[in-house]
């Protein structure tokens, strides 16, 4: 059988840009739904004619803010991608949605319309904090869109950002608490970034505000991870925290460093095509994409085939977020190239040797807690 | 051109501390005597060198003719020899004063003798010279000729009742100078019909003539077409042009007995070319040469390294040419782990050294890295044999080695009053010798003993700093002596950093060891692993600083979108790599030992 897909669908547009966020989000003052319903269908037909019949894992509806497309988009999409690949049983499909009073008016249809995990941006459960990150729903917003969402999805996650400036690691533990009890089976939690070009940057530049040091920051991702331990969610991957069986089986996707489809405005995709992984990309403006869509089937902008250096980088690179960490069996299937090939044996047994790196019982190699907080670091000087 | 008698030559030289004037006066000689027309004249017309011209300093020895109908009525050649003002050229100066008979002492008459003057007076009265003092600057308010008339007696012990009281800037009383030359300093000795015999004073390299040698001839004649001898070498040349500078170059038909002047004889590097060596007729050679030639050896050695690896061919074409034209200074490829290709360089002293760096990035474009001067050292092995040690990096297993010696200077110093505290701690300090403390009014002169390997060290920095730029030092050679001396080798991560090691003297080394690696920890950046920074003796570790891992560096976000950028990242941050220089498992970039050299200088 042939390796499952996992489909992702990118919504551009949000109601407002947030300070911090850096993804490719649009504010437009009217979007003709109709128009992008009917480009993104076409585009993932493009993509199916390609890829051609092949087990689907999951559907990832992201953006942008895609709780505000219309549900009806999302009905069709789903139905689409059911009839043109080969769901698996247990498929995932992920919507992602912003814990606004509007927007949980919605909610209800796009269960309706097959989507079985919501992913909430609730971002923080203090109203300062909120302000501060540029939200428009309010803690109590927040907790009511959680509450209504746990009765209508069989799976919940939500977002929360932390190590934000001056934030106490007592603070934190306390607001993380209390969200680990309003019993979300998945977090994801990040520390605040300061993504270049976006609002935050500029105000950080000038000294707006401070972010918390390296040992500061480091003090709260070991504390992060002893609390949601309490509640049973384990860290799966650098930012994300799971009860065993509820991890996001989309995302997992790309950490394993499978095929994935993307379609939408500036959506990146990895696509195995007579034995050859390519990497594509789409034209990042939305009414570009559209027109491009509308004119030729796709908008994509550039593709090409992956060497194996960089398939066994890419796979490595994501794969050593993961706390399971790489088989060294599976890399050489996606990559064509064996581990030892990949990394520089010295730097691998410093690693190992440092605590950084370890060798699973089964004999996948993994970043520990204290080689994934350093990734960044350990994967310039170990991968070749 | 006929024969000048030789009672109508005078050749002399000027000796005086840097800004005293003495190229202002030369320009004014120059002038008074009409060799140069206004138009011609360009500010310090002899230091041709933009270095020369911007520091004050002059590199090459450099002559003008210049003719002067005195007072009594003759005509006379005044050849007037502009030597090098520096210690790191002694043996040049010393060559330049051979070739006169009396010298000029210039001094400033608010400021008053300085050490630099000290130690050039010496040498000219060692040279034999008749001298007149000078004093220039006296239409100054702040001149105070009779003081310093004073001291020039009691600090030099020459008589200065007659110094002749001038003001170069101004031109007033320039005659008083031209007569007292023609008056006061005697004429040159030399048989015109003995064999040939020319004392070759300096050299310097001109694309379009070849090697240009300048010469004081003793005996007989130098003409075109005639083959010549280098006494030291055997080495024999065709003359192809004789002349004089006026500065111009003019040439001239023979030099004889007294004279100063040039030749020309397609000789193709300075190096042929030595300095102090005997100039002599092939066909019916001299006897025996002039007394006092030496080759010149480089007592100062560093290494040269270019900040852009891609940079080191262009170094080495650089090295060339400027060799060239200084044939005193060597160089000889040099790999060092830390820091590349690079070359090993000799000089004659400090100044040297700077000058030859400021020449390459001024004159060649060139982004240099020095590593910290080193003497020569000598090393007496357990074997009994003796060898020199110009690279700490290169010093054998202490086992073998015997005795370390290192050479010695003599130190003069002339510093006010209320610095002078300061002064004889930094000597201490320096493990320096007290050999003499003397006062002239409110000024002392100290002179110590020091080793040079603590004068290569920021001593200069150090003394400007203590007496806020008020003391004067100069220094001549004072010998080797046993001292109990080590290598302090730095170690990153357990492995030697070959540029950083340095001698040092047992009672400093921790100290400085220290000091190396604080400079270290606060320059190299934190990484993944920690990295311990230790300095060692042998195999005992003296100092010892730890750079801790850093506490956390990770993406909080990457999902299917950000893959690409995450890879591209990571190639970038690879090829970046390309620049560090690997110590087992990290990885330092060159920039922290280029910045720990630098804060040494």
């Amino acid at each position: 059988m042939a390796e499952p897909l996992a489909l992702y669908i990118h919504w551009p547009f949000c109601a407002a840009k947030c300070p911090y966020c850096d993804f490719n989000s649009h504010v437009r003052e009217r979007v003709d739904q109709g128009r992008f319903r009917a480009a993104l269908r076409r585009e993932l037909a493009f993509e199916a004619a390609r890829a051609g019949r092949r087990p689907l894992a999951s559907i990832f509806f992201g953006g942008g803010t895609p709780s505000l497309m219309e549900p009806e988009t999302a009905a069709a999409l789903i139905a689409d991608a059911r009839a043109l690949f080969d769901p698996l049983p247990e498929v995932e499909i992920t919507l992602e949605a912003n814990p606004t009073s509007a927007e949980a008016g919605t909610l209800a249809a796009f269960r309706a319309a097959g989507v079985n995990r919501l992913s909430l941006g609730v971002q923080s459960l203090r109203e300062d904090q909120l302000r501060f990150l540029g939200r428009r729903h309010g803690a109590a917003e927040a907790v009511a869109a959680l509450e209504l969402a746990r009765g209508l999805f069989p799976r919940l996650s939500f977002d929360l950002i932390y190590a934000r400036p001056g934030q106490a690691e007592a603070a934190w533990r306390a607001e993380l608490r209390e969200a680990l009890a309003l019993a979300a089976d998945h977090l994801s939690l990040y520390q605040l970034t300061i993504e270049p070009g976006t609002r935050f940057a500029a105000e950080h530049a000038r000294g707006a505000f401070a972010l918390p040091d390296g040992e500061a920051a480091a003090r709260l991702y070991a504390a992060t991870a002893e609390e949601a331990a309490r509640f049973g969610l384990l860290p799966y991957e650098v930012s994300n925290y799971a009860r065993p069986g509820a991890e996001s089986r989309h995302n997992l996707q790309y950490w394993r460093y499978g095929d994935y489809l993307g379609i939408g405005p500036g959506a990146h995709q990895r696509l195995t095509l007579g034995g050859t992984l390519r990497a594509a990309r789409r034209h990042r403006a939305p009414e570009e994409w559209l027109a491009r869509v509308e004119r030729q089937g796709h908008a994509i902008t550039a593709e090409e085939a992956l060497s194996p250096e960089e398939r066994a980088r890419e796979a490595l690179l994501m794969g050593l977020r993961l706390a399971e960490g790489v088989d060294p069996a599976r890399l050489r299937a996606r990559s064509g190239r064996a581990l030892e090939e990949a990394v520089d044996p010295a730097i691998l047994a410093a690693c190992l040797e440092e605590g950084y790196l370890a060798w699973t019982p089964e004999g996948r190699l993994r970043a520990t807690e204290e080689g994934r907080l350093r990734l960044d670091a350990l994967l310039p000087a170990l991968l070749r | 051109m006929t024969d000048i008698p030789l009672s109508r030559i005078r050749n002399f030289s000027i000796i005086a501390h840097i800004d005293h004037g003495k190229s202002t006066l030369a320009d004014r000689l120059i002038q008074a005597t009409g060799a140069l027309s206004d138009r011609e004249m360009k500010e310090q017309v002899l230091d041709n060198m933009e270095l020369e011209r911007e520091r004050g300093i002059t590199i090459k020895a450099q002559t003008v003719r210049l003719t002067y109908r005195a007072k009594d009525g003759e005509d006379y050649v005044l050849n007037l020899m502009d030597t090098p003002g520096h210690v790191d050229f002694a043996y040049e100066v010393s060559r330049s004063l051979a070739a006169c008979e009396g010298s000029l002492l210039v001094v400033d008459a608010s400021q008053g003798v300085e050490a630099q003057t000290l130690a050039n007076v010496y040498q000219a009265i060692e040279a034999g010279h008749e001298i007149v003092p000078v004093l220039n600057k006296i239409d100054l308010p702040a001149a105070e000729p009779e003081r310093v008339k004073q001291q020039i007696e009691d600090v030099i012990g020459l008589p200065a009742d007659d110094a002749v009281l001038i003001s170069a800037k101004t031109g007033l009383n320039i005659e008083g100078v031209l007569e007292a030359i023609v008056t006061r300093l005697p004429p040159p000795k030399g048989d015109p019909r003995a064999p040939a015999k020319a004392l070759l004073v300096d050299s310097w390299y001109d694309p379009y003539l070849g090697v240009i040698v300048l010469v004081r001839v003793k005996d007989g004649h130098l003409r075109k077409g005639q083959k010549i001898r280098m006494m030291s070498t055997g080495a024999v040349h065709t003359v192809e042009q004789v002349g004089v500078f006026t500065p111009k170059m003019v040439p001239v038909e023979s030099l004889g007995p007294g004279e100063m002047g040039y030749l020309t004889a397609a000789i193709k590097t300075v190096a042929d070319t030595k300095v102090g060596d005997t100039i002599t007729d092939d066909r019916t050679p001299a006897a025996e040469p002039l007394p006092g030639f030496k080759p010149s050896i480089p007592v100062v050695w560093c290494g040269l390294y270019p900040v852009d690896a891609d940079d080191f061919e262009k170094l080495r074409e650089s090295l060339a040419k400027l060799r060239l034209n200084d044939a005193s200074f060597h160089y000889e490829p040099e790999t060092s782990a830390a820091l590349g290709f690079g070359f090993r360089c000799g000089f004659l002293g400090l100044l040297h050294l700077e000058i030859v760096q400021e020449r390459l990035s001024r004159e060649f474009d060139l982004d240099l890295i020095a590593t910290a001067p080193s003497v020569v050292y000598r090393l007496r092995k357990t074997n009994g044999e003796w060898i020199e040690l110009h690279n700490p990096a290169d010093m054998p297993d202490g086992s073998v080695v015997d005795a370390i010696e290192e050479p010695w200077i003599k130190a003069t110093i002339f510093v006010p009053d209320d610095y002078l505290g300061a002064v004889l701690t930094l000597c201490n300090e320096r493990r320096g010798q007290q050999v003499e403390l003397t006062y002239v009014g409110n000024r002392a002169m100290a002179v110590y003993r020091l080793p040079l390997n603590e004068v290569v060290f920021d001593f200069y920095d150090r003394l400007k700093s203590v007496s806020r730029g008020y003391a004067s030092f100069d220094y001549q050679w004072d010998g080797y002596q046993e001292g109990d001396l080590v290598k302090i080798s730095i170690l990153v991560n357990n492995e030697p950093v070959d540029a950083l090691s340095f001698m040092a003297h047992r009672s400093a080394a921790e100290k400085r060891g220290r000091a190396i690696c604080e400079k270290l920890k606060e320059l190299i950046p934190r990484q993944l692993f920690k990295i311990p920074i230790q300095a060692a003796i042998g195999g005992r570790i003296i100092a010892r600083e730890t750079i801790s891992a850093l506490s956390k560096d990770v993406t909080a976000k990457c999902y299917g979108g950000d893959i690409t950028r995450k890879r591209k990242l990571l190639e970038k941050q690879k090829e970046g790599k390309k620049r560090m220089r690997q110590f087992g498992k990290v990885e330092i970039p060159q920039s922290a030992f280029i910045a720990a050299l630098k804060m040494d200088a």
